[in-house]
């Protein structure tokens, strides 16, 4: 005989699981709902690509020692170091192809970083420049060892390199004023036995005076 | 006493008055004998000395760039250096070379033995494989007015007018030579620290219409004429330096 204790102990757990298990039961369907939901959120749509803009490089050319401009259609970041160093890949391509008259190996990935910072004042020392947001800017342009190590010798193609590179910050970030060159993050005397990268180079010696922007 | 020491007084003082009369009589009458002296002629001074200092670029550890013909850039430069020190030499012209054998010298050694020769031309001779014919170049820097104290690494901006001189006339010789030319200007560590005209003078390969190299830089005949326009080059610029 079962008392009447156990009886109402019997129901009670019964009672307990029919509601735990409509607890879980609902619980499930919460997560159910939302696994769905975080599907919903996730990306189905490729990352958006910039828009191709004209980017004017400064081409070199060994047989006439000279300075072309070229405007080439690529897509630009908005960030004006990504921006920099996009169109400084896309010089450093042309070099790299075959038909080039300044040839150089290496390519876009020749250039590991560009930062752009406020140029100093002459007026106010080694102090940059309040004006950070109108003012000129110096690019350091962080070469890769590699690629000076395969860039070829001699006074006029290493001279050519570094000018056609000022040129073309100076043509697509107009307050770039002054670039600096490191290799591998560090300083290095010459590019590849000539050209002097430990000095600071004006970016309107480098462009022609019919294509300096005004 | 009294009387012959007043006695005596008045003879000196007689024979002095006559004394000074007869000395200015003789001042007069020998002035008047003696034509006016020409000014005496200056000392001939000597003509300024003329140096050239010819710098054949790397050396030692520093072989410089490599040429299609297996051949390094500081023998072919080191080459060249020692044509054009004899054609000079040859014509009288001091010449002054930052080395004459496979030494290493950095740009800031190469810029004292210029600036201490004080040399009225600065060659600095380099070779490459790439482009044509000679590439020449004067510093970048911006001209500036020559001061008695100037920064070390910028001494060559009080010297660029007079160098871009030197590349006008470098430049008409090898081009009289029938040599391919190109100008430029270049930043370069050891001729911006030198107070001379200063040019650099690249040898590239000689090519033809068709772009074929017809002479490496280190070919003697390619080089001989290189040399023989530099040195008719230094001698114009020397002619020019002497004339008021």
């Amino acid at each position: 005989m079962i008392s009447r204790a156990q009886t109402i102990l019997l129901i009670l757990l019964a009672l307990a699981s029919l509601i735990m298990g409509g607890v879980l039961f609902r619980m499930r369907e919460r997560a159910h709902q939302r696994m769905l939901a975080g599907q919903d959120s996730a990306p189905t749509q490729a990352p958006a690509v910039a828009a191709p803009e004209q980017a004017t490089l400064m081409v070199a050319d060994d047989d006439d020692n000279s300075l072309r401009s070229r405007v080439y259609s690529l897509p630009l970041p908005g960030d004006p170091g990504a921006r920099a160093r996009a169109v400084l890949g896309k010089l450093l391509d042309v070099y790299a192809a075959k038909d080039s008259n300044h040839p150089i190996p290496g390519g876009a990935a020749s250039v590991a970083q560009v930062f752009l910072l406020p140029a100093s004042s002459p007026a106010l020392g080694s102090k940059p420049s309040t004006q950070a947001d109108s003012g000129p800017e110096v690019a350091v342009v962080n070469l890769k060892s590699s690629f000076v190590a395969s860039h070829p010798s001699g006074l006029e193609t290493e001279t050519l390199t570094v000018l056609s590179i000022c040129g073309t910050l100076h043509a697509n970030l107009p307050r770039v004023s002054e670039v600096r060159f490191l290799v591998d993050g560090a300083a290095r005397p010459s590019l590849a036995g000539h050209a002097d990268l430990t000095r600071t180079y004006l970016t309107s010696d480098a462009v022609p005076a019919e294509l300096s922007p005004r | 006493m009294r009387w012959s020491s007043g006695r005596t007084r008045g003879t000196i003082a007689g024979a002095a008055a006559v004394l000074f009369a007869v000395s200015v009589l003789a001042s007069q009458v020998s002035i008047q004998q003696a034509p006016p002296a020409p000014p005496a002629p200056p000392p001939p001074t000597p003509p300024p000395r003329f140096v050239v200092v010819i710098d054949a670029a790397h050396g030692g550890d520093d072989t410089g760039g490599h040429l299609n013909d297996g051949q390094l850039e500081k023998a072919a430069t080191l080459a060249l250096s020692v044509r054009l020190r004899s054609l000079l030499g040859a014509r009288g012209i001091q010449v002054v070379t930052t080395r004459e054998a496979d030494q290493s010298l950095d740009p800031d050694r190469r810029a004292e033995i210029a600036n201490r020769a004080r040399a009225q031309a600065c060659i600095s001779l380099h070779a490459a494989e790439t482009g044509s014919g000679v590439h020449l170049f004067a510093s970048s820097l911006t001209p500036v007015i020559p001061a008695r104290f100037t920064p070390w690494k910028t001494a060559q901006a009080g010297w660029v007018t007079r160098s871009l001189g030197l590349a006008g006339v470098v430049n008409s010789a090898l081009t009289h030579a029938g040599t391919t030319v190109t100008l430029g200007r270049t930043a370069l560590p050891g001729i911006d620290s030198m107070s001379c005209p200063a040019v650099a003078v690249e040898l590239a390969p000689e090519r033809n219409a068709d772009k074929k190299t017809t002479a490496e830089p280190d070919d003697a005949n390619y080089q001989a004429r290189v040399a023989a326009a530099l040195a008719a080059a230094i001698v114009e610029w020397h002619t020019e330096a002497r004339q008021p």
